[in-house]
């Protein structure tokens, strides 16, 4: 999967996950530009990721993405491996 | 099962005429999803739940501050999750500062801990306790050799959970969610992220967050009164396999054959529920004495005629056979469920029958236990020695709705059951049955105020109040106690203004039409008179069930009053009724 379908992929989980039609990601959205993406919300992003593209998260990545960007190539990598 | 993100989704929706509930949730770990799960599944059940979510890992302080923002709040439930890993971090810390030697009674510090919150709740509130146990988690230090090692982590918090339910048995009050089966059941990888855990101190995964809000509600729905009374059956193919017409007595399938065993063990389990206290009624498309020939004849049948309280087999459609059965035993339908292999005759009942219950039963006899299992259909708070009777009491009511048929005068009738009713004040014998009628009775309930065993208790203890039970008996037999009367004492300066309120009146509704309201309002105004008391006022408070009694004080003479009924006790003239007092 390339990284375009990894961030579309990703996006239709935001959609669906903040109940928000209107979210356009790229690489470099982040926390602030999206109204409902808290904390909280993150964790339930996180696990709809983990279950449709069957990959685990280690603790620590849960946690060290700056943007979308980055959370797609961790995405990216797993799905390589 | 609903995921999590339905849930969410729930609470954008419209919560307005839902039945407001007040839940306070302690927990000792991240219980923000959790709240949300339980808001969420709350509105698929009906209820508008309003949460008081304490501050992470605040228990203690909430339970025994006198002022807390838990006491402030008045919750009907408190829910109480405390987490096994938070219970590990104890036993490690513990373990850490005194060796293995002083860990044999961790089990039992942590109950002493654990009755102490109850006792304060119990001291300060009328709130049900919800609690929850612990799921299993083995460290696995000793291996399975854990087993034999008191002071293994695994060996106290098995123990942990057994004394917690055995303090639940001797607690009015505190109910326990088994979150330890939920577990066994998805699973442990799916119920525990530690990835997530680790991040946020949630101890409950997204996906096994659904299951336990689910546990919660069932419980809380028992607590509102709703809950299942009676189990229909299918023959063919539901009880036994083959069809018993075509195949014959010999040739269907039951014993400890093949296919044979899942509709035996299915037997076992339905009889259980029988012995319980759930009301078994039979309907088939069928000859009747063909389909009555295994339960009389066949060696292996575990269930016999006289478990089953209605038994209807012809060829008419089932929705009205349903109805018929609804009519004689006189219960909702939605406190009914239809058992039937057949798709067909499901979606029929389904369609016709509003409310009722209709379990989309596997294909496979096989897997039918396993998926009754996981649906938990028989939520309960109560359990009395009296339910087992209620087969019997029912059959009872069939007989008496065929000979009734030979009466045209209803009075004849009602004088020819030779009615007797034991009237007295509430007692410790019948304190269990009244907490629960007070329960189940939805229909003939004209405050539905839900009483549990400690309120009646506290009541007839109380000498602000009059209480009565009655039981009815006739040539038929023995109905037990169907009735009771909770009188609050409003004293006054002057006797003319002493009044006696009726706080509450259920009655089964197995007994209506023989007079008992009749001969219950004469007990009430009899009390009165010779107690001094001018005045008899009583109230109805509509809930979508309890229709059938609208216009009951009005039907019984009293006159409206403010909002409220009221009776002079001077000028009552006893009603007629054929009941003799025992």
């Amino acid at each position: 999967m390339d990284k375009q379908e990894i961030l579309s992929q990703v996006q239709d989980i935001f959609r669906d996950v903040l109940d928000e039609e209107n979210i356009h990601l790229t690489d470099e959205t982040t926390a602030n530009d999206v109204e409902e993406w808290d904390s909280l919300t993150h964790i339930q992003i996180i696990v709809a990721i983990e279950k449709k593209l069957k990959i685990k998260f280690t603790s620590k990545e849960i946690l060290s993405w700056k943007n979308i960007g980055e959370m797609v190539e961790t995405i990216q990598s797993k799905l390589v491996a | 099962m609903n995921d999590f993100l339905h849930l969410k989704k729930n609470l954008k929706k419209d919560f307005s005429g839902l039945k407001p509930i007040k839940v306070a949730v302690l927990g000792d770990s991240a219980t923000q999803f959790l709240v949300q799960a339980l808001r969420g599944t709350g509105y698929d059940f009906g209820y508008d739940l309003n949460v008081f979510e304490a501050e992470f890992n605040q228990i203690d302080q909430q339970v025994l501050d006198p002022t807390s923002e838990l006491y402030e709040f008045q919750a009907e439930v408190v829910l109480i999750f405390q987490a096994t890993h938070k219970l590990l971090q104890k036993y490690n810390k513990k373990l850490n500062q005194t060796g293995f030697q002083n860990l044999s009674g961790f089990a039992e510090d942590t109950l002493a801990h654990t009755k102490q919150l109850i006792s304060t709740l119990q001291s300060k509130t009328n709130a049900k306790i919800i609690f929850c146990n612990y799921t299993e988690e083995d460290d696995r230090v000793f291996g399975q050799y854990a087993n034999k090692v008191e002071a293994s982590f695994v060996y106290q918090l098995r123990k942990l959970n057994f004394l917690t339910e055995e303090l639940a048995g001797q607690t009015g009050n505190l109910y326990i969610c088994d979150l330890s089966t939920i577990q066994n059941t998805i699973g442990r990888e799916t119920f525990w992220a530690p990835n997530v855990y680790t991040n946020t101190e949630m101890v409950v995964s997204i996906d096994a967050l659904p299951h336990f809000a689910q546990a919660v509600l069932q419980i809380i729905a028992a607590f509102q009164g709703s809950f299942k009374k009676c189990v229909i059956l299918d023959l063919d193919n539901t009880v036994w396999g083959g069809v018993i017409g075509d195949d014959g007595l010999e040739n269907i399938q039951i014993g400890q054959l093949g296919i044979g065993k899942a509709f035996t063990e299915f037997q076992y389990w339905v009889k259980k529920l029988q012995q319980r206290g759930i009301i078994l009624a039979v309907c088939s498309k069928n000859t009747e004495s063909i389909a009555k020939e295994p339960f009389e004849k066949h060696p292996d049948m575990v269930l016999k005629l006289a478990d089953i309280a209605v038994f209807v087999a012809n060829w008419e459609n089932k929705a009205d056979n349903i109805r018929k059965i609804q009519k004689i035993l006189n219960i909702g339908f939605d406190s009914m469920v239809f058992l039937d292999d057949n798709p067909f005759e499901r979606n029929i009942v389904r369609e016709n029958v509003p409310g009722i219950t209709v379990p989309e039963l596997p294909e496979d006899p096989a897997l039918y236990l396993d998926y009754l299992y996981s649906l938990n259909l028989f939520e309960t708070i109560s359990h009395s020695g009296e339910d087992a009777q209620r087969t019997q009491q029912y059959q009872k009511e069939a007989e008496r709705v065929i000979f009734q048929e030979a009466f045209t005068n209803e009075d004849d009738f009602l004088k020819s059951l030779d009615m007797i009713s034991d009237t007295k004040p509430f007692d410790n014998f019948s304190i269990p049955r009244v907490a629960q009628l007070s329960q189940r009775s939805n229909q003939f309930n004209l405050r539905t105020i839900r009483y549990t065993e400690d309120d009646v208790k506290r009541i007839a203890q109380s000498d602000k109040y009059v209480t009565f039970s009655f039981t009815l008996e006739d040539k038929f037999g023995d109905n037990g106690l169907i009735c009771a009367v909770i009188l609050e004492k409003r004293d006054a300066q002057t006797p003319e203004n002493k009044t006696l309120f009726i706080d509450t009146w259920f009655m089964s509704c197995r007994v209506l039409k023989r007079g008992v309201e009749a001969y219950t309002l004469n007990t009430i105004v009899d009390w009165a008179k010779v107690n001094g008391y001018a005045t008899v006022v009583g109230e109805y408070v509509p809930t979508p069930k309890n229709e059938m009694v609208r216009d009951h004080y009005k039907n019984l003479g009293f006159a409206s009053k403010g909002g409220v009924w009221a009776l002079d006790v001077a000028t009552y003239e006893n009603k007629t009724n054929y009941i003799t007092r025992k």
